[in-house]
């Protein structure tokens, strides 16, 4: 096994162990990254800087929780000096002046960022076919997607390019890549993490969270993130936990709930049986499982499509070639607004921000915008009330296994509705995660718990206890060599 | 017929805060062109804002002295549209929560008080400037962006530009007392908007109202509404119908002009802004804060009138500003007649510090100082006239009377021997003038005072000058 | 509500965005679709539902106010299409 498909947990060891240096690591890393170009995970990549600074790792006394990892950054977050596209082309020529809290903690860590990664346009797509540089394609099967809109970072952790990375996740844009992928992709609990360097694309709904290879990976990555920034009102200020310990104390007597809203119709017949298979697993680690019933999930997609459009829409205002990024030519200024934003902003983009427009303009702001407020409510009001229940829901992370490339890009409702698992948590503001249980026709299938507020170390206690029973964390998608180009499943 | 004006007044002023609404760059004004700027108020992709505790606290204060009803919850909501001054393209605003509701304003106009009531005052971020002809095109400057403002609307409450120059007066006496504001026109702190329209009198209908914007004065805002208010009723008598428009006042040209480029319908798609959370206020903030509410000047004025026995123009302007307010209450408790007081204040005092372009607070002459001089006066010390020099030097050096008056050797001659010695001399030589005196001519008898006084450096105690030549006149 | 080819002109008039005949014709068949979709939220009933708009109950977050360095504002010209003399520039804009 080479270096980069290592997790970061083993790769810490053998640093601290000086069986390896950081500039190993990085080597693995950028030699892998040389045979995985076209995966495409990455809109820019920073191999020279990379390099020179695990060296110079390599001669320090490693401090950091990630000193000499290799990590990589989804390209909606700010890092001083590095451009920042949003896989859009309105942001052509900007170069952020500051780098976001999230990406900040991982450098103070001692991690090392290896690249920004592809993704859907703003964050808005569940299949990174909406970015303006191309689309990225699943490392387990070049014909599919990987999921979106963080699918770059999804696949560079699948793929060995990076040992970890960030994605953001508005609607499942963590999980449901991180499903398809065969990843363990989490988003905490909106506040958990600050939002401050992360490009808006839904404000209410945003939070940033990390990929890994296994589940103590994802404990050390949030662990890292975690934690209240003065520069975010909207971030927390609670402790955070010592998560990475906290996984591995079993879940004998939890209380798991299973929806029955989350298995009636457009699931895949193979999805459904590794999901209720792993149930049956997670029962056997010695919890509970329970029928809870959200019985406002059916109202979630539409819920979210007002509420996310409506913040895109404002959000995404400020892309208008007068400060900075793309500027078409025009006569004059509302010319100038017109061609530069018809320009640069991709379809899907702009269908985005003539609903948000049309669910806030005058007239139309009760019946759409303020309905959904209320029916978010009621959602919430759903997850309070199961939580009183149970402490963990488990569903399945994603209707289906990763698509043919093209397949629901013609159909926006369809794309949207692929998302039907993952949105009610971003709704509700709870933890989720997603993590692999095992594969369908050669393509991982995700299964995703769900939490109270805050409670992300109970979600990763419970995947982590689900991990022990299979050895799905332990299959990587790309292989060097031909005798173990064989997969698992 | 006869119309009856409605005008309603729009009024954005700038809060008096160190650090910008929502990032910590500096509001001082003046500066380079965006060299006031950070990620945050240039809307760069991935800020958010933070609130400023002060701006909440400054605007908080300004409710409850204007008696509003103080919301004791406060949301923030975008107000959405495109301009080039406005980097994120919408502004941080309050929508349907406003801080402050309700409230009014005291003017007092021709003798008779009245107040003007008030509809909401709310915070929001003040947006950047657009400077013309820079490079053959619009130029952006974005260091006022982000500026937290208070906007006070009035209830279409006022009914002649005499009333709202008075109510946009005592708005700015009232925010000064408060220090929420500096309330300065020329650097923007202040700006107002007009609207206005006519209705026949004694009807409760209001009219089509037109909005005046680009008014850099009070006394343009006067101007302006007078102008207005003509030319509606000139339009409603030529069978015109009044269109709603915004309306630009020309002060060269002393007229309003149409703005039809203009015309776009508004839909600002206002909706609460996710990256603030809502402020919460206590009845104990609320009891901080208001104890940190001085005397508000109308209140004052009453006062002083009923203390300090001063009439309504004196106790006006002794009240006008809140340092020039302490600076005669100080002085007058020190034990000075309150009237000569505020004789002095306005006069020399008032013209010292106007020439010498400073504020109150920043004079040398200390009400301790203006009181003692008072008192001098009082006494006999020193004459009058010779206390303007005293008082100039005062001013100069911050000195205190008594010490000028011996440093330069200008007590008040009051020796009666002295005096009518030098009055014998006067008389001894101006023959002439005693002689007129002598014939009939009452009226020399003042110049030969003068004279006297000249004599004497303007020395000699004026009062018994008079005293003693009359006697020595009446002798002849 | 009707969604039709005037109203989504108007919306991208609003949000500064242009589109030729055919993109319209896409885009409002497609926002009636989704529209169509989102009306479901129509069936419930949420008369005396408070909505949210904030899930945590967070309040009263302030900063200080204190002056922090501002950014050198070469930096920020640098991402600009357009700066001179210290300004962005922009066509001419006609004052209001």
């Amino acid at each position: 096994m080479e270096l980069c498909d290592k997790t970061i947990h083993d790769l810490s060891g053998m640093l601290a162990k000086k069986e390896i240096q950081p500039s190993e690591i990085m080597k693995s890393a950028l030699s892998r990254m040389e045979k995985t170009g076209e995966f495409a995970s990455f809109i820019k990549t920073f191999p020279e800087e990379a390099m020179k600074c695990a060296g110079e790792q390599d001669k320090k006394a490693l401090k950091g929780s990630l000193s000499g990892i290799p990590v990589a950054i989804k390209d909606n977050m700010c890092i001083e000096g590095k451009g920042t596209t949003c896989a859009s082309h309105i942001l052509e020529g900007f170069t952020a002046p500051y780098t976001a809290t999230a990406v900040q903690k991982l450098l103070d860590e001692g991690a090392i960022v290896i690249g920004k990664t592809n993704m859907d346009e703003f964050a808005m797509g569940s299949s990174t076919e909406t970015s303006f540089f191309g689309n990225t394609l699943n490392p387990w099967n070049k014909d599919t997607v990987p999921g979106g809109s963080s699918g770059g970072s999804a696949t560079s952790v699948a793929l060995g390019e990076a040992a970890g990375s960030l994605g953001s996740d508005t609607g499942g844009s963590i999980r449901q890549p991180a499903s398809l992928c065969g990843l363990v992709g989490l988003k905490p609990t909106y506040g958990r993490v600050s939002r401050y360097g992360l490009v808006a694309f839904a404000s209410s709904l945003d939070q940033i969270g990390p990929f890994a290879k296994d589940v103590e990976d994802a404990a050390i990555l949030l662990k890292a993130i975690s934690g209240y920034d003065a520069k975010d009102s909207t971030s927390v200020n609670a402790e955070v936990p010592d998560y990475p310990s906290q996984i591995k104390n079993g879940i004998k007597g939890l209380r798991i709930g299973v929806p029955r809203e989350y298995f009636l119709e457009g699931i895949d017949n193979e999805v459904e049986a590794c999901v209720r298979k792993a149930i049956k697993d997670l029962e056997n680690c010695g919890a509970e499982i329970r029928d809870v019933s959200l019985p406002r999930t059916e109202y979630a997609v539409a819920t979210y499509y007002i509420i996310a459009t409506a913040e895109a829409s404002s959000n995404l205002a400020r892309y208008d070639g007068v400060h900075y990024g793309l500027r078409e030519k025009a006569g004059n200024i509302i010319d100038l607004y017109k061609k530069t934003r018809s320009a640069g902003f991709g379809d899907e983009v702009k269908r985005r921000i003539i609903l948000g427009t049309y669910v806030l303009s005058s007239g139309y702001y009760d019946a759409y915008y303020l309905k959904a407020q209320k029916v978010r409510t009621l959602i919430k009001e759903d997850f309070s009330k199961a939580f009183g229940e149970v402490d963990v829901i488990v569903t399945p992370t994603s209707p289906t296994t990763a698509w043919k490339i093209g397949e629901k890009t013609d159909d926006p409702l369809k794309m949207y509705l692929s998302d039907i698992y993952t949105i009610s948590a971003n709704l509700a503001g709870i933890p989720a995660v997603s993590l692999n249980c095992g594969f369908s026709a050669g393509l991982p299938v995700g299964l995703q718990l769900q939490a109270a507020h805050f409670n992300e170390a109970v979600l990763l206690r419970t995947a982590y206890a689900f991990e022990q029973m299979n050895d799905y964390h332990k299959k990587r998608a790309f292989s060097e060599t031909a005798e173990n180009q064989v997969k698992y499943y | 017929m006869e119309y009856e004006i409605v005008i309603g007044l729009e009024v954005h002023v700038q809060l008096n805060t160190l650090s910008k609404m929502f990032c910590g760059c500096s509001t001082k004004f003046g500066a380079e062109p965006n060299t006031q700027t950070c990620p945050v108020c240039l809307g760069l992709p991935g800020v958010l804002p933070v609130m400023n505790e002060e701006a909440i606290r400054l605007a908080v204060k300004t409710g409850m002295a204007f008696g509003c009803r103080v919301s004791n919850f406060c949301k923030f909501d975008r107000k959405n549209y495109y301009y080039p001054d406005l980097p994120k393209n919408y502004q941080i605003s309050q929508y349907d929560k406003p801080l402050n509701m309700g409230g009014s304003v005291p003017i007092r106009i021709d003798g008779q008080k009245k107040a003007i009531k008030l509809t909401r005052i709310h915070l929001e971020e003040d947006a950047g400037k657009l400077v013309h002809d820079v490079c053959g095109g619009s130029g952006v400057d974005l260091n006022r962006t982000g500026l937290p403002l208070m906007e006070i609307v009035s209830e279409p409450d006022i009914h002649s530009p005499d009333e709202a120059y008075a109510y946009l007066v005592s708005l700015k006496q009232g925010l000064r007392y408060l220090g929420v504001s500096d309330c300065n026109m020329e650097e923007g702190s202040l700006r107002c908007d007009a609207n206005i329209s006519i209705r026949p009198k004694g009807t409760s209908r209001l009219g089509t109202k037109t909005e005046i914007k680009n008014l850099n004065s009070f006394a343009n805002v006067k101007k302006s509404l007078e102008y207005e208010a003509k030319r509606q009723e000139k339009a409603i008598g030529n069978g015109e119908r009044i269109i709603q428009e915004t309306r630009l006042w020309d002060a060269a040209k002393e007229k309003t002009i149409s703005m039809r480029s203009k015309e776009e319908a508004h839909d600002y798609r206002y909706f609460p802004e996710p990256d603030l959370v809502p402020v919460i206020l206590e009845d104990e903030y609320f009891k901080k804060v208001s104890g940190e509410i001085p005397e508000m000047p109308d209140v004052r004025y009453e006062r002083f009138i009923e203390e300090y026995k001063l009439s309504g123009y004196d106790a006006g302007v002794m009240t006008s500003d809140k340092d020039l307010a302490d600076f005669f209450e100080e002085t007058s408790k020190q034990g000075a007649d309150p009237k000569k007081v505020a004789n002095w204040v306005m006069g020399d005092f008032l013209k010292e510090i106007n020439t010498a372009k400073i504020s109150i607070c920043d004079a040398r002459v200390k009400p301790s100082a203006l009181a003692m001089l008072i008192k001098l006066i009082d006494k006999g010390t020193i004459s009058g006239k010779i206390a303007k020099d005293v008082f100039a030097e005062m001013f100069a050096s911050g000195k205190n009377p008594e010490d000028i008056i011996k440093e330069k050797g200008i007590v008040q001659i009051s020796d009666e021997k002295e005096i009518e010695a030098v009055i014998k001399d006067v008389l001894k030589n101006n023959p002439k003038v005693v002689e007129d005196y002598k014939s009939g001519k009452k009226s020399a008898s003042g110049f030969i005072v003068g004279l006297v006084m000249k004599a004497s450096k303007g020395k000699a105690n004026p009062k018994l000058v008079n005293e003693l030549l009359q006697k020595k006149l009446d002798e002849l | 509500m009707k969604v039709d080819k005037k109203l989504v002109e108007y919306l991208a008039n609003l949000s500064r965005l242009e589109f030729d005949d055919t993109k319209l014709e896409e885009i409002t068949a497609q926002l009636k679709g989704i529209v169509k979709y989102v009306e479901k939220l129509n069936t419930l009933d949420t008369g005396d539902v408070a909505p949210t708009a904030h899930i945590l109950p967070l309040k009263n977050v302030f900063r200080k106010d204190e002056v922090t360095p501002s950014i050198n504002r070469d930096k920020i010209f640098k991402s600009s299409p357009e700066s001179d003399n210290g300004y962005f520039i922009v066509p001419r804009v006609i004052e209001e």
